[in-house]
């Protein structure tokens, strides 16, 4: 197939994925809402179990605020109706728009788990690639043992000790937060203050996913390095470092790609915990708490934003795939 | 004698009271005070929502007309000095001169009408039944409110705290749908602190109020609120100095003993005279075994709670000896003692017919851990041992905060722990747990266990409306006999929650409410 073709052919499936995507986001809308409020509760009685005090006129009055006092029917399909409108509605708890919320924490999550992403995957495959080139030896030890390591390690207290080490002991590195609060700092020092703030809960972040990598890369190219078409390429004379980098990464690297997109969405689960333990005002934390306060519509909207990421990443990955193995491209194999 | 024609007998006025009872020579202005917020409010408007954070952050930007001391007898708030007429059923409240709202606008009488007897019969459960009861408020002048009540009711002159009664500003939520008011963000109050900004998921800052009527006070020129959600972050906050401030459940009762030795904190359990939590193990009355007054009667039998409060609260609480925190008024220490004797607990059992099986079993009870805090998964571990040895088999059931509203508010639960506020007051904070008329289905906080008993209702009741201290005395005691008796739900701790500090702060606690104060006395030395 010619360049030409196989970029039509890749650009044909896009277009035919993006159409899955619609039906399938509203499908999702719909699960998500049904899961939602199968669990106990609801945000009027969570309310008034916070303040200490109830009476029926506060829960008939915010359960009609909320419009809980509706049919579940009528309930579920103003919330997909909403969702057509590319409305997410109102959080009850905060009383203001979900989207607003969403907006206003998003960068902060996006700032996390990007670099965190970026650097487990960059330093992990990079690691994984190392270590798999030298297997068994004692550099492929070293890592071998302090990926398991770090892959066993859980994220918050790894987080923890870092804060005690760092923060406590060392005093380097602040503990908590996005940013200094209450100073006011040039745009360059104010994007270096929140660098330094961003230290621990990145790395705590990406150990694991580092880790994953790292072990995956290092598999992945042990097995590729036995491939005939590698044997070939060293029959053929080809050095070493193209051998490495023209073969042997591209084709070790679909599996991590595969597993990489699959786990930009469980990122956000990581981010939870972290954005906890180091009081990161991001998504996560919005969610957890959502979460806890039966707040739907902030659920149902960051369930949903969340989804759409899973979709399109997969998509990404599915493209990916075809420009690192052309195999992969229909009617090319 | 006309109503208005008032005695000076009843409670005294402001000015006679040194306001500045907590004043040392020396303040100085200026300083930031670091503390925490946890969990963040949805709200910061008091009279909105009365969440434990948004009164402890809103307490230091709305006001009410009095504070209580830590005998909770009334002190000047925006009032400078009170009358109550000698049949009870009036209340003259005088105003300081010169108070405004944080946007400049002054505050009056009218707004104190409008809050309590508009907006906050609407929107804040504890304020609609206090002034439920109130026939009509007035504004004569500026400075003068008169509320005249239905009927006595003896416990009014204590639902005017901050948290109780903050008056908000008429001119922006008159006619206006309250709960959604755009000005809600701005949280415009009278208090010493205003809002500057508001990082949700980050912190609240506040700065002083330029316009405060008491002289030189705020000292502080601002009180940053972090929000940190972990307990471990929390604490590690306050060790490095992060925060120089912690209160109620900040930090769990494990880490308290440790910040007790810290040399620049200060620790302390005072303020918390207001609300006095008091915890129980409550029992669904309506079920078997539960609905035996014997059985009942064996839980406090069977849970040694001096071990309870050292092993699970570490020290941090003092056993409750029945419906009243000795904290409250009215309390009565010469009541039936319930020591720990598992053979008593054995004795009442079997007296009950509930006997060992031929595995050794009593009977299997579910108990709901309630999810607020770790100190309530220990509290059921605890109790899970102390009923086995009596046999029964407490199966521990864990769920999150709204499943757990939603069973113990529906009575779909077996048993659980619960804790109350006292609200200063019989009337105010113990009587909604036992009285017949407070068991309403779907409503926590209430009488959900399901106990009835015509008599006690009827002295909960009397004790209400009577105006002399010694006959409330009496009636108060005797219901605490007859509740100790029948045991409706296990008494168990009056918590102590910690309030922990830099000591370059002073004045931090100076009432019966403490951290919810408004801090306008707070300075750093």
């Amino acid at each position: 197939m010619t360049p030409l073709g196989s970029a039509a052919a890749i650009g044909l499936q896009a277009i035919s994925r993006i159409a899955q995507l619609v039906a399938v986001i509203l499908v999702i809308a719909t699960f998500n809402f049904v899961l939602v409020r199968a669990a106990p509760g609801d945000p009027a009685q969570v309310m008034a179990g916070q303040s200490g005090a109830s009476d029926p006129k506060l829960l008939d009055d915010l359960r009609k605020e909320y419009g809980l006092d509706k049919p579940y029917f009528v309930q579920l399909v103003s919330h997909l109706g909403r969702i057509v409108r590319l409305d997410l509605g109102y959080s009850y708890r905060q009383r203001r728009p979900v989207v607003d919320l969403i907006l206003e924490r998003l960068p902060a999550t996006l700032l996390l788990t990007v670099t965190a992403f970026c650097l487990a995957l960059l330093i992990g495959t990079a690691l994984g690639a190392l270590a798999g080139l030298a297997a068994g030896s004692v550099l492929d030890t070293v890592f071998t043992v302090l990926s398991l390591v770090l892959y066993a390690t859980p994220v918050f207290w790894l987080g923890l000790m870092l804060v005690l080490v760092f923060s406590v002991t060392l005093g380097w590195l602040p503990p908590f937060g996005y940013e200094t609060i209450n100073v006011q700092l040039s745009p360059i020092a104010h994007a270096l203050d929140i660098m330094k703030h961003m230290i621990m809960p990145v790395t705590s972040l990406a150990a694991i996913y580092l880790a994953i990598y790292a072990r995956l890369m290092r598999s992945s190219i042990i097995e590729v390095a036995q491939q005939d078409f590698i044997k070939t390429a060293r029959a053929k004379g080809l050095s070493g470092t193209r051998i490495v980098v023209g073969h042997m990464l591209r084709n070790a690297l679909v599996p991590v790609v595969t597993v990489a997109g699959m786990q930009a969405g469980a990122l956000v689960g990581g981010a939870v915990v972290i954005e906890t333990v180091f009081a990161w005002p991001g998504l996560g934390r919005l969610t957890f708490e959502a979460l806890l306060q039966r707040d739907y519509p902030v659920l149902l909207g960051i369930f949903l934003i969340l989804s759409i990421v899973v979709i399109v990443l997969n998509l990404l990955t599915d493209l990916v795939y075809r420009l690192i193995d052309p195999r992969m491209t229909t009617g090319a194999a | 004698m006309n109503r208005r024609e008032f005695t000076k007998a009843m409670l005294a006025c402001g000015a006679a009271i040194p306001f500045g009872i907590t004043r040392a020579a020396g303040q100085t202005r200026g300083g930031t005070l670091n503390t925490i917020i946890q969990p963040e409010p949805p709200v910061l408007v008091t009279a909105l929502n009365q969440q434990q954070p948004t009164l402890t952050l809103g307490g230091k930007i709305y006001e009410g007309l009095l504070k209580y001391d830590a005998d909770l007898k009334p002190m000047p708030g925006m009032a400078q000095s009170w009358e109550v007429s000698p049949d009870g059923l009036t209340y003259t409240f005088k105003l300081f001169p010169g108070i405004t709202f944080h946007d400049g606008k002054p505050m009056t009488s009218e707004d104190v009408v409008f809050s309590c007897m508009k907006l906050l019969v609407e929107t804040h459960p504890r304020a609609r039944q206090n002034f439920s009861r109130v026939a009509s408020a007035e504004a004569p002048d500026p400075l003068t409110v008169v509320f005249e009540l239905k009927q006595p009711f003896a416990p009014f002159i204590g639902c005017f705290d901050c948290t109780s009664a903050p008056i908000v500003p008429k001119h922006i939520y008159d006619g206006t749908d309250y709960r959604k008011n755009p000005e809600n963000d701005k949280a415009i109050g009278t208090g010493p602190f205003k809002l500057k900004e508001w990082v949700r998921g980050s912190h609240v800052h506040l700065v002083r109020h330029d316009g405060y009527y008491l002289k030189d006070e705020p000292y502080l020129d601002e009180i940053v609120y972090r929000v940190i959600p972990d307990a471990a972050s929390r604490a590690l906050a306050l060790e490095n100095g992060t925060v120089q401030l912690v209160q109620w459940s900040d930090v769990e009762f494990y880490d308290v003993q440790r910040f007790k030795a810290q040399k620049n904190l200060e620790f302390t359990t005072k303020g918390y005279e207001y609300f006095a939590p008091h915890q129980w193990l409550e029992m669904n009355n309506r079920i078997a075994p539960m609905n035996d007054k014997r059985f009942r009667q064996a839980v406090m039998h069977l849970i040694d709670r001096e071990a309870f409060s050292k092993r699970v609260y570490f020290g941090n609480a003092k056993v409750a000896t029945g419906p009243i925190s000795s904290k409250t008024r009215f309390y009565d220490p010469n009541v039936k003692r319930y020591e720990f004797s598992v053979d008593k607990a054995k004795a009442l059992l079997d007296d009950m017919g509930l006997k060992p099986g031929a595995n050794g079993k009593r009977a299997e009870i579910k108990y709901i851990v309630p999810p607020y805090s770790e100190s309530y998964q220990r509290a059921g571990e605890f109790f899970r041992q102390s009923f086995a040895r009596v046999g029964i088999d407490l199966v521990l059931v864990g769920t999150d905060m709204a499943g757990w509203a939603e069973k113990v508010g529906n009575w779909d639960y077996e048993m659980t722990q619960n804790l109350l506020y006292q609200l200063g007051d019989p009337a105010l904070g113990v009587a909604r747990t036992y009285i017949s008329s407070n068991i309403k289905k779907g409503i926590l906080f209430s009488n959900t266990q399901g106990y009835s008993n015509p008599e006690v209702d009827k002295l909960f009741d009397e004790a209400a409306i009577t105006l002399d201290a010694a006959k409330r005395q009496e009636l108060y005691s005797k219901v605490q006999q007859i509740l100790v008796e029948d045991v409706p739900v296990a008494w168990t701790l009056e918590i102590e929650y910690p309030i922990i500090y830099d000591k370059a702060f002073r004045n931090i606690v100076t009432t019966g409410i403490g951290s919810h104060e408004t801090f306008g006395s707070v300075y750093k030395s």
